[in-house]
């Protein structure tokens, strides 16, 4: 399953794959997770209905996609609608056009961008992947990493610092088209 | 692809967190949910008691299945038992 690009993911989801399934949901679970709760502000029960829902509908309305390759755009916006109409029941006096600019195109922009660095990331492999999640996104202590992956307390710093390093290298060096088109292979 | 210095890529890592492992978990279960739903329907069609029970607690048949009894789990029992 590892190394596939969303067209081959989606194609399997379409087949009724349940494995497939499952990493298509551990592949985009953060951005969606990102966009309800940074763009939309929704509170921690919201947001959990909106991200269940947003899967839910995405399930159901997979096979009429007609761009397999662009399956997380349409994420996007599915989740923007789900999110929306979430804010415009609990809102009902304030104006749709209000409630569609909550989440902003540049703060959408900024996740679109922090998913094209996570997809860098996922392609450096071990050591660094894990290390760099675990650092910067899961904000786990020196402590918790080093006894989490076994290593030297005094070496993490050193090591997410080369890590980092050749996380921007390795991010610099694609091609933008990559990004654009969705076809990246990730994990 | 340029100007990206190591303080933004690691901005850019941290806007990224991981969703509570529970979501995830119920959101990759769907399909299973889904199977799990249509047995819950099917036994409900054939059995007038068992399905005004299921009725009457949506969240209790979908528990007794072993499925966790979230909104749209329970919004889709209730759309496909009504008549």
């Amino acid at each position: 399953m590892a190394g596939q690009t969303d067209s081959q993911l989606v194609a399997r989801c379409r087949v009724g794959d349940d494995a497939a399934w499952a990493e298509l949901v551990e592949r985009f679970g953060r951005y969606v997770y990102a966009i309800v709760v940074q763009g939309f502000r929704l509170r921690e029960h919201d947001a959990e209905d909106v991200f269940q829902d947003v899967f839910a509908r995405a399930y159901v309305s997979l096979p009429s996609l007609r761009d397999d390759a662009a399956v997380r755009p349409w994420l996007a916006q599915l989740t923007r609608r789900c999110c929306i109409d979430r804010l415009r029941r609990e809102r009902r006096e304030e104006p749709v056009e209000e409630l569609a600019d909550t989440a902003g195109e540049d703060e959408l922009a900024r996740l679109d961008e922090a998913f094209a660095v996570r997809e860098a990331l996922a392609a450096l492999g071990e050591p660094c992947a894990g290390l760099l999640d675990r650092f910067f996104c899961r904000d786990e202590s020196y402590h918790t990493i080093a006894e989490a992956l076994d290593l030297p307390l005094g070496t993490i710093a050193s090591r997410v610092s080369r890590c980092l390093a050749k996380l921007r290298t390795s991010f610099e060096g694609r091609s933008p088209a990559s990004t654009a088109s969705g076809e990246t292979v990730t994990r | 692809m340029t100007g990206y210095d190591e303080e933004r890529l690691a901005e850019l890592l941290r806007a990224l967190p991981p969703p509570p492992a529970a979501w995830v978990q119920a959101a990759q279960e769907l399909p299973r949910a889904r199977r799990e739903v249509g047995g819950i329907v099917a036994r409900a069609e054939a059995d007038a008691a068992y399905r005004a029970a299921v009725l009457a607690d949506l969240e209790g048949a979908l528990a007794d299945a072993g499925l966790e009894p979230n909104p749209p789990a329970v919004e889709e029992l209730r759309r496909r038992l009504s008549p």
